[in-house]
């Protein structure tokens, strides 16, 4: 894209005048964090969207939308998301973060309003192009658009900054869910479940929130460092005090050991999100705790719900504590502790020891989180400040392959599971124990990675500027 | 040569603690909102 205007969206017009308090940037990146996480919350439109035309969510009509092609809308989101941060974060770099937080902004609200037309035709071409699509570009750029102005504002506290941003898209689809539905009770008369306007009032709600993200950020002077702040003369391979581009980053081992390691994060992550309420009905059912025992279908809701609090709790959390441990160590720890834990949870299951089981997992899912939180701090310990935004986009591709691949993996290994006659823990086994597989080999990526080879540092000061070719 | 910026320093562009805590509130109460709904779902867990 190019950029030969000059306006206030211009990264040279946000640069911070003296006293502006760099905590007022974590509230703007939250802004556009809270917004986008709403599409951790897509599902809730799943049953609705699959009744428009019976108008009964248990009697869906013949041609209703099939939970495969409602659930294809999220996929597209989750593909878009890493292939727009991608493919944008070079361009972010250069324009800088309100330009990038207003196309989002604009990608994002404009997806739930196409959606809407989507919705009230019918037309599931179009549901895919304005959510799917469209949005999916919004959440990419808004996802990846603050990253590395918080990393620039706080060289003393990466994981604290990204964590607490990175947080606020775990929060999304705490909003997002019940938003959605209080709206599409208020519209249920005036529209097939109340759908449509529900999408509509959405759009524009989080198109205007998101503006005091776009509004409020700026970015910091190129010389500027906290008050105080002595960066750490002890050497660490890990810290480089060089820069490497976006382009030289993915031609080293290092990203593409983070890939790695972020790929068997999220696969491993949606093997319990994935199977949570269905593993802790069947595991705890009735059957096998005696009768009223068993765990209902709304304490299965709960235990979902718990599962989220902790997924948002552990982005800040862990992230924070891998400024003291290190990330290597911080992911060795989410990993170490993940094989364990993720082999765990068929025998608690087994040996029916629920309140066991549900703190393993809020341990494990609030793991999951850490390790998409400190991702973006990592990324600048090891390639420098410099296009730490545009390195992180291109890392999130890994995200949408384990958004595509965890559940297709999960529902083949537990169907085939239940296809052999295994029910309740037995039947989700070896999806655990194939997680925990997963997570030796992110434990061994991990323990791979090594300082960036000097060849790939930028030769010579960087600038901004420098960025835009 | 641009000025150092202390974090803590009043501000001077719309950087006052006052403007710190709104800004927290705008985002902070969503946020809060969404946590306390999540929260009495996960209750019934525990029923």
């Amino acid at each position: 894209m190019a950029d030969n205007s000059s306006s206030v969206l211009d990264r040279s017009r946000t640069v911070a005048g003296p006293g502006y308090n760099r905590w007022l940037v974590p509230p703007a990146a939250l802004a556009i964090h809270l917004a986008i996480g709403q599409a951790y919350a897509f599902s809730v439109f799943n049953k609705p969207l699959g009744a428009l035309i019976s108008g009964d969510t248990a009697k869906p009509a013949p041609d209703d939308w099939t939970p495969l092609q409602i659930g294809i809308t999220f996929s597209i989101a989750i593909v878009l998301l890493g292939l727009s941060a991608a493919i944008f974060g070079k361009w972010l770099e250069r324009v800088g973060p309100r330009k990038a937080m207003l196309a989002s902004s604009l990608c994002f609200g404009g997806g739930f309003l196409i959606g809407s037309l989507g919705v009230h035709l019918h037309s599931l071409a179009l549901l895919y192009f304005g959510y799917g699509f469209v949005g999916g570009i919004g959440l990419g750029i808004g996802y990846i658009s603050p990253v590395s102005t918080l990393i620039k504002w706080f060289p003393d506290r990466k994981g604290v900054a990204t964590g607490m941003a990175i947080m606020g898209f775990g929060g999304g689809a705490m909003i997002g869910s019940p938003l959605a539905n209080n709206l599409m009770t208020h519209f249920k008369a005036s529209a097939p479940l109340g759908v449509a306007p529900t999408f509509i009032v959405m759009g524009i709600i989080y198109l205007i929130f998101m503006q005091f993200g776009v509004w409020t950020i700026r970015v910091p002077a190129d010389d500027w460092k906290p008050a105080g702040y002595v960066p750490s003369t002890e050497h660490n391979d890990l810290i480089t005090t060089a820069n490497v581009s976006a382009d030289n980053a993915i031609k080293t081992p290092q990203f593409w050991m983070l890939w790695v390691v972020l790929l068997c994060n999220v696969t491993a992550g949606i093997g319990v999100l994935e199977t949570a309420s269905p593993l802790i009905q069947e595991t705890f059912s009735d059957a096998a705790m005696g009768a009223g025992k068993g765990v209902t279908a709304a304490a299965a809701a709960g235990f979902v719900g718990l599962l989220s609090l902790f997924n948002l709790l552990g982005r800040f959390f862990w992230s924070s504590a891998s400024d003291k441990l290190g990330r290597k160590v911080a992911y060795g720890i989410y990993f170490g502790l993940g094989i364990l834990l993720y082999a765990l949870i068929p025998t608690l299951g087994h040996n029916l020891q629920l309140t066991l089981f549900v703190a393993v997992a809020c341990v494990i899912i609030s793991m999951y989180g850490g390790g998409f939180a400190t991702a973006p701090a990592y990324l600048s310990d090891l390639f420098g400040k410099y296009q730490v935004g545009a390195i992180h986009g291109r890392l999130l591709t890994a995200w949408s392959t384990a958004g595509v691949l965890g559940p297709l993996i999960v529902h083949y290994l537990s169907d085939s599971r239940k296809a052999e006659g295994f029910s309740g823990a037995a039947a989700y086994q070896t999806v655990f124990y194939t997680m925990a597989g997963l997570l030796v080999v992110g434990f061994m990526a991990n323990l791979l990675v090594k300082a960036v080879n000097e060849q790939y540092y930028e030769k010579g000061p960087v600038t901004i500027a420098a960025g835009a070719h | 040569m641009n000025p150092q910026l202390n974090s803590s320093a009043p501000a001077a562009d719309g950087g006052s603690g006052g403007s710190v805590v709104l800004a927290w509130l705008v985002v902070g109460l969503p946020l809060a909102w969404g946590v306390s709904q999540t929260f009495l779902k996960a209750l019934a867990l525990f029923k």
